[in-house]
């Protein structure tokens, strides 16, 4: 057995002996089923085959999402679940990175104290990880979807932010849309103007229904007045908070005055920042980032931390995870149940504890 | 020996060879029209290799040929950090091909990937699945979207007649080479504003990998140096 696998099989029994069930979901998952819930990322790059008696099958990305389905399918509450084997992604860009490679997780299913759940699985893991000394970032995608939602706009300009708060860009230019910082594209312009027509014949499913509502929106979207300039500072300051966890705190209470719908968020970060306290986690020293997990983490709607060497860039996070309470309600067909969990490689872990 | 690759018909081969015929190098095929073997006048110490344009990159990341001359969007598509493998010697100012996004031209709605991503949006929303693009260049698509921040569409592998699939409604849109969009046009499709995702043209490429000795080297200066491609 080779070390990683053997440091694998060391950390589950670790966590085992925390509490959690030892799960073993099949490699082989329903694509069609579970792929979409995937973000962009790892939906791309997911090992896709079939057979004729299943229909699409995928070797598991991850184990996330099936122990969420197994654990929504029939599992008793609260639960505390782990597991540890190879997980498959393709890596089209760089031949270095392994396309198959270990993970051991700690996911938990409890609704009675989210804020200690939190810190209780920080907390296993940055024991789980210590023999190095990472850099560990936190951030919660919670308070920036609060913030969307207390945005003085429609409810459709709401939902687009939502949608693209996991791609920064595509975000930043929808607010400078919505604010009126950026010029209407020209040939907007000319639809809402009614100057542009199309003789050709309709092809594909998107039908002219689809086609006229957009345009609907869009005439409804140039009524509206643009976001205000002070919203808009109070979400950039948001967007660009990064201290530690008591700065950021109350920089974000600051907030709080301009952007009354965070409040909840916030006290949720108050609570998980003593709970991570009273777990023995120097939280004066964590470091907070309201971006952080934006770019990467796209099943996860709260609490989000990753652990990094800082002398090796290159490597992805060593461990990483987050709260991902919304996977859960689309899993569970109108059930939900909050959930928290992380991940370990500990192929990353050994080859960097072998580093001189 | 210095290992030329160049394509081995149609007139991709035959504009290759014109290409070297101007600059003193002639190139042909010798035996019949099916032996795929090719011979070198006017320099010494190359030898010619034919292949197919789409086996190029692999050739030459491989370092099986120093030299080839294949599209851009061909190495761009089959040679993950293709940088570190080959390097662009000179564009050879034919086989000019767009690889492009196109969508229905009576989608008067979209005209910037910004409307294909609310569109996509709404098509998921009102199909229950993801608004589906068929092309066969998936990574230089889909790198493309990730930059463009579009969401919510999957891409569908289509490796012939790329047009026609919106109009058998196994695509809503495309991701295609063109290089007049007399086709795309005559689907009843149009290519976005800011739908180019590559520019590509026949180049001429040097592989980074190939083994190269001291003879060798001197050949490829002077073969490099009389190509103006040095």
């Amino acid at each position: 057995m080779t070390q990683a696998r053997q440091r694998a099989y060391a950390l589950r029994d670790s966590f085992v002996a925390a509490g959690a069930q030892a799960v073993e979901p099949p490699i082989l998952q329903p694509a069609d089923l579970l792929l979409d819930l995937y973000g962009e990322d790892i939906r791309a790059r997911a090992y896709v085959t079939s057979d004729a008696l299943r229909g699409e099958q995928m070797l598991r990305p991850d184990f996330t999402v099936p122990v969420v389905q197994m654990h929504m399918a029939n599992g008793a509450e609260p639960a505390r679940y782990t597991y540890a084997g190879e997980v498959f992604r393709r890596q089209e860009e760089d031949p270095d990175r392994a396309n198959e490679f270990l993970q051991v997780g700690y996911e938990v299913f409890d609704r009675t104290d989210p804020a200690a759940a939190d810190a209780e699985v920080f907390a296993l893991i940055a024991d789980a990880v210590s023999t190095l000394s990472l850099r560990a970032a936190t951030g919660d995608i919670g308070v920036l979807m609060a913030a969307v939602d207390g945005l003085d706009t429609s409810e459709r300009r709401k939902a687009a932010l939502r949608r693209h708060i996991w791609r920064p860009r595509r975000f930043r230019a929808l607010l400078d849309r919505f604010s009126g910082r950026s010029e209407m594209p020209e040939t907007r312009a000319n639809l809402l103007a009614n100057k542009l027509t199309s003789t050709a014949p309709l092809t594909g499913l998107r039908s002219q229904s689809e086609i006229d509502a957009r345009i609907a929106a869009l005439h409804a979207d140039s009524a509206e007045p643009p976001l205000s300039g002070a919203q808009m500072d109070s979400l950039d300051a948001l967007l660009n908070v990064r201290e530690t966890l008591p700065f950021a705190l109350a920089q974000m209470h600051t907030l709080c005055v301009d952007l009354p719908a965070i409040r909840p968020a916030v006290k949720r970060i108050d609570a998980r920042a003593e709970a991570l306290s009273a777990r023995g986690v120097d939280v004066d020293n964590l470091e907070f980032e309201a971006s952080f997990g934006r770019t990467s983490m796209e099943y996860y709607d709260g609490f989000v931390f990753g652990f990094y060497a800082e002398q090796r860039p290159d490597l992805p996070p060593i461990a990483s995870g987050g709260r991902y309470d919304a996977l859960t309600r689309r899993l569970g067909a109108g059930q939900e149940i909050p959930a928290v969990g992380a991940v370990i490689r500990p192929g990353l872990l050994v080859g960097l504890e072998a580093m001189p | 020996m210095i290992k030329l690759g160049v394509p081995s018909k149609g007139r991709l081969m035959e504009k290759t060879f014109q290409w070297f015929d101007k600059r003193g190098i002639t190139l042909s095929r010798t035996g019949s029209d099916r032996e795929y073997a090719g011979a070198v006048e006017g320099i010494d110490g190359v030898a010619l290799v034919l292949l197919s344009a789409g086996e190029m990159p692999r050739e030459l990341a491989a370092g099986r040929i120093h030299l080839g001359a294949t599209g851009t969007d061909l190495v761009h598509e089959k040679l993950p950090l293709w940088e570190q493998q080959v390097e662009p010697m000179a564009e050879m100012g034919f086989g000019h091909a767009d690889l492009v996004l196109a969508v229905p031209q009576a989608w008067i709605d979209v005209d910037l990937t910004d409307d294909l991503d609310a569109a996509a949006a709404a098509f998921r929303a009102a199909h229950g699945f993801r608004l589906r693009i068929a092309t066969k260049y998936h990574r230089l698509v889909r790198d493309f979207l990730r930059e463009a921040g579009v969401a919510d569409y999957a891409l569908v592998d289509s490796q012939g007649a790329t047009e026609g699939t919106v109009a058998n409604e196994t695509a809503e849109a495309i991701a295609d080479i063109t290089s007049s969009g007399d086709t795309l046009r005559a689907n009843h499709l149009k290519i976005l504003s800011d739908g180019l995702i590559l520019a590509s043209q026949a180049t001429l490429w040097r592989s980074r990998v190939a083994e190269v000795t001291d003879a060798d080297r001197g050949v490829l200066a002077t073969l490099l140096d009389r190509l103006g491609a040095d």
